[in-house]
């Protein structure tokens, strides 16, 4: 099954239901429909009731459902689960995850309300959503918590706000905890997801952060506006370039390994496991399917 | 189960509709009073939507005002639901 693509992940308040219903059609990859800090505190039971009811009658179409709930240690987040896990949306993203034991304790909620609801086979995945100090130092045991969890996210102006700091556009702040993400969620085979850019009108601004998270290994973005769909997939798709060379590498592969060769070279360079996974993955990002690939090879 | 408390949601904005609850006394019946931009098109299904909800609810003594800027379904149950619960004093909210 090809790779489900999380370049463009983009929140929605969850109390507005003019952009719930028009979610499938942005078409980003995701949509995040927020109980959380987009909803005012006095609005939080509104915003959840909307939420439950658009889950159950909105066509998202091939968009990815995502909804965060309100950390569990607000008088929110328990009433979150309770209406949101029966409904087992794509996923459930948990904000401000500190401590192997926030996900214990949410899991233990999320696995009873299942439970109750006689849900045997749960399909719900879990994001976690790290904007700590003390959850970025935590992050390695926190990604492998639950086996439930595929994929972890830096939540940005939650954690400058933690560090006492500014977010600023070269993102110096944040960096270290960027990449201690990153390296936490790829060594247990996570999608690892970057936070907002906020300045909605600073498109060249979007551009140059969405370039320098997917050098340093984010699989994408959150977004918080339609406008900043595309400027986030040009930077992800790969170009015409890139797939006509991954193309090549997989052709050859599956040439080679149907003549039991395991590494080969094209064009003088050597081809081993490393050099084909990132063929595939270039693949699956220009949604070419490999099995007409493999088809084409053996006929 | 009998409102107590004025109470409202939703908002005016394009595709909601705000729902404002008067807590009547006791034998009164329902009373629901629509305004909405497409009226003429959907003023029974908006009606019996708003109805539906309050059935579930258990709700047969209320005045219930709706002022509807095109909503969907889900939307109008939503804030008849939300209305009639903090009306009920089950879940807070504005008003």
């Amino acid at each position: 099954m090809a790779r489900k693509k999380r370049r463009s992940m983009l929140y929605i308040p969850g109390n507005n239901p003019a952009m719930i219903q028009q979610a499938g059609v942005y078409g980003c990859d995701a949509v995040l429909l927020d109980l959380e800090d987009a909803v005012a505190l006095n609005q939080k039971d509104a915003a959840r009731i909307l939420v439950r009811n658009m889950l159950q009658t909105v066509e998202f179409y091939d968009t990815e459902v995502c909804v965060r709930v309100n950390n569990m240690h607000t008088p929110f987040g328990l009433a979150d689960l309770e209406e949101i896990v029966p409904l087992q949306p794509d996923n459930i993203r948990f904000p401000k995850t500190e401590s192997v034991q926030d996900v214990k304790d949410f899991m233990k909620e999320v696995r009873r309300i299942e439970k109750e609801h006689g849900i045997k086979k749960p399909t719900m995945t879990i994001h976690v959503m790290i904007e700590t100090a003390k959850g970025v130092a935590n992050v390695y045991e926190i990604a492998g918590a639950d086996p439930r969890i595929d994929a972890i996210t830096i939540g940005g102006q939650d954690l400058t706000a933690d560090m006492g700091i500014v977010k600023t556009p070269d993102g110096v702040g944040i960096d270290y905890a960027r990449k201690r993400i990153v390296m936490a969620g790829k060594a247990h085979g996570l999608d690892v997801l970057d936070t907002v850019f906020a300045d909605v009108n600073d498109e060249e601004g979007l551009r140059e952060e969405t370039e320098y998270i997917k050098k340093i290994g984010f699989a994408g973005k959150a977004l918080i506006n339609p406008r900043q769909v595309d400027g986030v997939h040009e930077v992800f798709n790969p170009t015409e370039n890139e797939v006509r060379k991954a193309y090549r590498v997989y052709s050859e592969f599956i040439r080679n390994k149907n003549a039991g060769i395991g590494v080969f070279a094209i064009d003088g360079k050597m081809v081993d496991a490393p050099v084909v996974q990132r063929a595939i993955t270039v693949l699956e990002y220009a949604n070419i399917d490999l099995k007409e690939i493999e088809e084409s090879v053996a006929s | 189960m009998t409102p107590k408390f004025k109470a409202q949601a939703g908002t005016f904005e394009s595709s909601d509709i705000m729902v404002l609850i008067e807590p009547v006394s006791e034998e009164a019946g329902r009373q629901i009073d629509i305004s909405s931009t497409v009226m003429l098109q959907f003023e029974d299904d908006i009606k019996n939507t708003i109805n539906q909800v309050l059935d579930d609810l258990d709700i047969q003594n209320v005045h219930l005002i709706a002022k509807d800027k095109g909503a969907l379904t889900p939307t109008i149950k939503a804030r008849v639901e939300a209305a009639v619960k903090r009306s009920l004093g089950i879940q807070e909210g504005t008003m």
